[in-house]
Parts: C-alpha cells; structure tokens; sequence
C-alpha cells in the first residue's frame, strides 16, 4: 500500500531522513521506534505533505500513485489520516460540524451523496462512546479548551469517523493515563481489519503490548537501523537506543 | 420564485420611470460646492424653505470645521469641489442578455447565489415584460398603507408628510455633529423615511429593495426611522451584490428614534467596490453617520452589519439610551482585506436609569487589509445601574495585515455594571494543516474558520441576510490565504 525508497528530507536546510526504505502491506501495523530528534515526526509529515518538510530524494507511492506530487487534502482524500502528536485547536468551529465537513469532503470525493445533520449525529453518538466521550465534546469547538487526554481521544474519533485506510498515529499515547490508553487501544483495535493500515510513533512500548504490532522500526539519526517484531521492543525497553546505536 | 417576480416588477416600474416620462432634465451641475449649487439642489427638489434654510444653515457650519484627521485611515485628500452634487437620474443604455454582461461579475453573482432575473436587474439587462398591470411594490404598498406605515423616499416624504420630517430631522445627528454629516446635510440626494404609528408591528421586512430608485443609491443619503409608541420595525439595508459607483465619496446619515415600547432593527450588508485588489485604487469611501435615539423608556434599537466592501469604511452606528429601561445593540462583522481601510465601532451613551446596551464586533484582516475597533461607552451620572457587555475580537489572516482596538470607556455613575471582552488571533498555518490533514482545502477551511468567528453576528441577522452574509464572506474571502 505504501513503499517509502530512499527518502531523504530536510526542514530549514537540515537534513533529518537520511534514507529511509519502508513497505506497509493492507492490514499490517508497524511501529517507529527513536529517541526524540531521531526524525520520527518528521516522517509522518513526510506522508501527509506539511509544507516546510522538502523531499530531497526518494519516492513514495500509495497504492502506485506519486505521494509527493498531491497536496495535503488529496492524500487525506486518497485515504491518509494522521492523529496528531499536538492537536490544534480551532475556536469557534464545532467539533460536529467540523467532522461532518470532513466526511461530506470524503464523501463527495467518492462521487457518494453528503451525509445530513440528523443522520451523522446518529453516527456521532455511536462513535463517541467508542473513545469513551460525553456527547457534550461534539458541540464544543475543536479541541478547545480540552486536555491532553481528550485531545488524543478526539482524533481517534476522527479516525473512527473517516475511516481512512492508512492511520498514521503520531505519539497517540504520549500524555495518556493507563485508563486512557487502555480505551484508544482498543478503539484502534476494534477499528482494524485486513484493508486497513497503520503506522505507529512511540517512545513507549506500552501501547505496543496493546496493539500488537507487526513490525517494529528503530530510527536512530534519520536512518532504520533494525527491525524486527514485539520482542524488539522488548529489548529496547531493557537495554535502550545506545544499544544499537553502536 | 415570488421574489423573482418582485425584482421583475420593480425593474418594469423602474422601466416607466425613466423611459416613458418627458420631463426628465438630462443636465448634470457642474463640479464644485457653494451656496447657489445647494439652493439648486432644493429647487430641483420642489423643496419648502424650511428645508433650502436647514441645508444653508449645515453649509455654513461645514465651512467652519475641520475634516477629522484621528481616524486610523490613510487616504488621499478629497477635492470637495471636484464633486459634482446633483445629477439628475440617468437612462442607461440597456443590455440585451447577461452574455453581454463581464463574466467575471457574473460569477461573483453565481457565487452569491443571486436568483437569475435578479442578475439581470443588477447588471441592467432588458427584462422581458409580460406582466400583470399591479406592480408588486404597488401591492407591498398597499399591504403597508393598510397599517398605515408610510415607507417612501425621503424626498416624498417631504412633501407628502412634511411635518414628521420637520419634526425629527437633525434631532438625533445634529448639523454640527461632525464634518461629513454637516456635508450631508447640506448636499443630501435621497434616503429612506420610514414611519411606524403607535402599536403597529410592521408585517414585513423593509427592504431598499421596494424603495423607488432603490438600484441607483445616491452619494449623501439622508435617511429617517420613525416608531412611534409600541410599535416594531425590521429594516434592510443594502445588498450583497457588489456595487460600483462613479462617485467615490459616500456621505450618508441614518437617524433613527423609538419612543416607549418600540423596537427598530436596522441591518446592513455593505459590499461597495472596494477598489482594485492590486492597488488599491478606485475603491468607494465610505464615511456614514448611524445614530439612533431611544427616546422613551423600554425602547429597543439593534444595528446589525456586515461590511465587506468600499476601499475606506468610517462609521459608528450608535445608541443614544435615554428612555428608562432602553436597550441598545449593535453586532458587526467588518472584512478588511487586499487594501481595505476600515475604522469602525460604535457609541454607547447610556443617560437613563436601567439601561443596557451590547456590543459584539468582529473584525477580519487579510491581505494588507487594516481594521480598528473604535468604541465608545458612556455612562452618564444619573444612569443608575446601567448594563454594558462588549465583546471585540479581531482575526488576521496572512502575515500583512492589521488589527487595532480602541475601546473608551467613560463610567460616572458608580453603579454601573461593564464587561469587556477582547481577543485577537490567527489563523494558523498549523490549523489550516489541520484542516487540510482532514480532506478539507484551504479554503474550505478559512470559511469554517471564519464562519465560526462570525457566527454569533450572523445568528442576528434576519435569516434571508444570513445566508448571503456567509456566501458573501465566502467570496470576499478568496486568495486572502495562499
């Protein structure tokens, strides 16, 4: 579904991906390991086309189509979603209104007919108990004034909502309670199927033991040093970066 | 499809006003403004001497002031004798079809949702004319005579109902007010007169729209709101579609007085040439004096607008609160973009015990756009427990443009309640990202975000002002990101 050759990419003139290579299949879940800095963050706005993040070389390709030639939205449309590590909030812009504008674009771009009020409230409220959100979330504006744990728990809903066929899950569980994880693991659980991709960011390998992945990536200075399966993350965990960074 | 009828009519009856009487003076006075010009003015106008003298009276007061010079407002200075102030009304050339009209405005139409036939009316195309001999404004007419509301042209007005006018006019925007409505007063064209006797709830929403001549607005617009005791009134003014005139400066007064018990909304949506995009040039300046008077206790005035045109906006629709108990209002959404100037705001003047007053005020800059908030609220010593709530916030779009804040607040009498909100903020690349991450394009997303900034402005207009509202912010708003 998604092949990354050789990327190389740089931010303000600093190279951070120095040739990363990287294959997701339909319905794998692989997760990217790496100190702070190592480039992870980089890689997912790599995929999701964030202006300022300029391609030096390398391809991708998304079900054989060019990545880097479409803008943000079209890569949203084509089926990327990415949760973001920071949400941002939009002020006087309701949440509800805000997703339906989302599905009704993804709709649209399907040549389907736009969802109205009343039948993508149903939907909400189903969705919203999945992420274990008051209803109340979907009248407010986005991500305003919602903590750390909320703002993580909305963009799953977001993901539960589109239901893209690539999620890029950018330190979902950074900031998250064992409750709150527990929940957004299983949201994503529940949500996974043979069609559907990820791609995990983490630190921690907590969320791994959730999520069960199956790969495991460690960059270290913008390059995949190793992979392997769970039991990588394992030893990461006993011996830490330094140990492959040798 | 009714008020496609309307505007079909309208045209029709404007048809017979300009083309099937004879005497209609094609002349137009030379440019220049003195004494003689002004008695000119009124004797085209058939007017009573009161009036010759009030206007002369103005004149003299406006030679002995000074044209305000605190605005945040950057302009070129205007020739007041490079203006020329009567010309009488003209008979344009008719356009056959709308594929003769420039596409480029009739895509700005479409994207206002503007109805076929009225696109036709806007861009002075012939209309065909099959139609009933009872005009549709004749009907509004009757249907508004038969409450004996009187809504006319300000020039009927006086000389059909002389002594309303003699009455209230100057009462509350005086001659010496300030420069440009001491101008106004002097050289005023046309406007609206709206009277609404006691205890009448007027049935309709007046609209410029059925006011004779209401397509071609005049320079000094001169209009008076009348509401007696109980009684209510729902006024429009304006429209989205964009207007181009070949006067650049607009010099209008609004005067509006409710007695006890009675309630005026006046509405406005702005959209006057704005100038050209890249320079900057040729756009309208527009300087309007907006006041109204709650005269009498439980009297209620709401000044609702949205501006998105002319190159420089300086107006203060404002409330004086001098009945016990009255409420003033004032909700705005003003757009400044490409070289856009607007100093805008409004003036509170609570006098009265009990008062309360509201204001909401949203700006928009883009571009190199710049926007001032200038408001005023004063409560006066025996104003006993007067209310005021103001919220100003101001979003910039792009990295050019500018927003400012000047709220005064003037509080003398000790039991008074103010609250003052304020905020200023951007539109984030990192919210546009956001947005885009979602499937949504730029702007798409710009206009939610917008939209949602102005909403609790457009949630008072009345809902057919609404919807266009959001479509014309929509428009006004395209290539302000990128």
């Amino acid at each position: 579904m998604l092949i990354i050759k050789n990327i190389h990419a740089s931010v303000d003139g600093k190279e951070i991906l120095k040739g990363i290579d990287l294959s997701v299949n339909p319905g794998e879940l692989h997760a990217i390991m790496g100190r702070n800095g190592s480039g992870k963050s980089t890689l997912a706005n790599i995929i999701t086309g964030r202006d300022n993040f300029i391609v030096t070389k390398g391809s991708i390709t998304y079900n054989g189509i060019n990545l880097l030639d479409m803008a943000t939205e079209d890569r949203a449309l084509a089926g990327i979603f990415m949760s973001f590590q920071y949400p941002v909030a939009i002020p006087g812009v309701n949440n509800a209104y805000f997703l339906r504008a989302a599905l009704n674009a993804k709709l649209k771009h399907h040549g389907k007919s736009e969802v109205n009020a009343a039948d993508f409230m149903r939907l909400m409220r189903e969705k919203v108990k999945s992420v274990n959100l008051d209803e109340s979330y979907l009248s407010r504006a986005v991500n305003d004034g919602f903590s750390g744990g909320e703002k993580k728990r909305n963009e799953i809903l977001q993901m539960l909502t589109l239901e893209p066929e690539l999620s890029i899950l950018d330190e979902t569980d950074s900031g998250l309670d064992i409750d709150a994880l527990k929940t957004i693991a299983e949201g994503i659980n529940n949500f996974r199927n043979k069609n559907r991709s990820f791609l995990t960011i983490t630190h921690y390998q907590r969320l791994l033991q959730y999520m069960h992945p199956d790969y495991i990536h460690v960059l270290i200075d913008g390059k995949i040093v190793k992979s392997g399966d769970i039991e990588l993350a394992n030893q990461l965990e006993k011996k830490g970066y330094s140990w492959l960074e040798s | 499809m009714k008020k496609d009828q309307n505007i079909i009519d309208l045209a029709i009856s404007q048809e017979y006003e300009y083309g099937f009487t004879t005497d209609i003076e094609q002349e137009t006075i030379p440019p220049g403004l003195s004494e003689d010009v002004i008695r000119i003015i009124s004797s085209k106008k058939n007017e009573p001497d009161w009036l010759l003298n009030w206007r002369l009276n103005a004149y003299k007061q406006w030679l002995k002031m000074d044209e305000p010079d605190w605005s945040k407002l950057n302009y070129t200075t205007i020739d007041f004798q490079a203006i020329s102030y009567y010309a009488a009304p003209k008979q344009k050339e008719k356009l056959k079809s709308l594929d003769e009209v420039d596409p480029e405005l009739l895509d700005t139409y479409n994207k206002l949702g503007i109805p076929l036939e009225e696109q036709k009316l806007l861009a002075n195309v012939a209309v065909d004319a099959v139609f009933d001999s009872v005009s549709v404004t004749t009907t509004f007419k009757e249907e508004l005579a038969k409450h004996g509301v009187i809504f006319c042209s300000f020039s009927e007005a006086v000389q059909n109902h002389p002594d309303i006018v003699k009455k209230y006019l100057g009462s509350v925007v005086p001659t010496t007010d300030n420069y440009f409505a001491a101008l106004n007063s002097a050289v005023f064209s046309d406007g609206s007169f709206v009277y609404i006797p006691k205890n009448v709830r007027c049935p309709m929403e007046l609209s410029t729209y059925f006011r004779i001549n209401a397509a071609k607005t005049g320079q000094f617009e001169r209009t008076l709101i009348v509401a007696e005791e109980g009684s209510h009134v729902s006024y429009l003014e304006g429209c989205t579609a964009p207007m181009r005139d070949e006067n650049q400066l607009h010099a209008a007064v609004v005067e509006l007085v409710a007695h006890k018990n009675a309630q005026i909304k006046y509405s406005t949506v702005q959209n006057w040439y704005p100038g050209d995009p890249k320079t900057g040039k040729g756009g309208i300046y527009n300087f309007v004096t907006k006041r109204g008077t709650c005269l009498e206790e439980n009297s209620k005035i709401s000044w609702t607008q949205v501006e998105t045109g002319s190159a420089l906006t300086w107006k203060y629709p404002s409330c004086i609160l001098k009945g016990n108990n009255s409420v003033g209002e004032f909700y705005s959404v003003a757009l400044s973009n490409n070289f856009q100037q607007a100093d805008t705001g409004t003036k509170m003047i609570h006098l009265g015990k009990n008062t309360k007053s509201t204001i909401i005020s949203k700006g928009i800059s883009a571009g190199k756009g710049q926007n001032t908030y200038r408001g005023g609220v004063k409560i006066m010593k025996n104003a006993e427990n007067a209310r005021n709530y103001s919220q100003c916030d101001s979003i910039l779009i792009g990295d050019k443009c500018s927003a400012h804040t000047f709220p005064y607040i003037d509080v003398r009498n000790p039991s008074a309640q103010m609250e003052h909100e304020a905020s200023t903020s951007k539109i984030g690349e990192d919210q546009l990202f956001y947005c885009n991450q979602r499937g949504i394009s730029t702007e798409d997303a710009v206009s939610l975000i917008v939209n949602g900034f102005c909403k609790d402005v457009f949630n008072e207009l009345p809902m057919e002002f609404a919807v266009e509202a959001q479509k014309l912010m929509e428009v006004s708003l395209e290539g302000a990101v990128g």
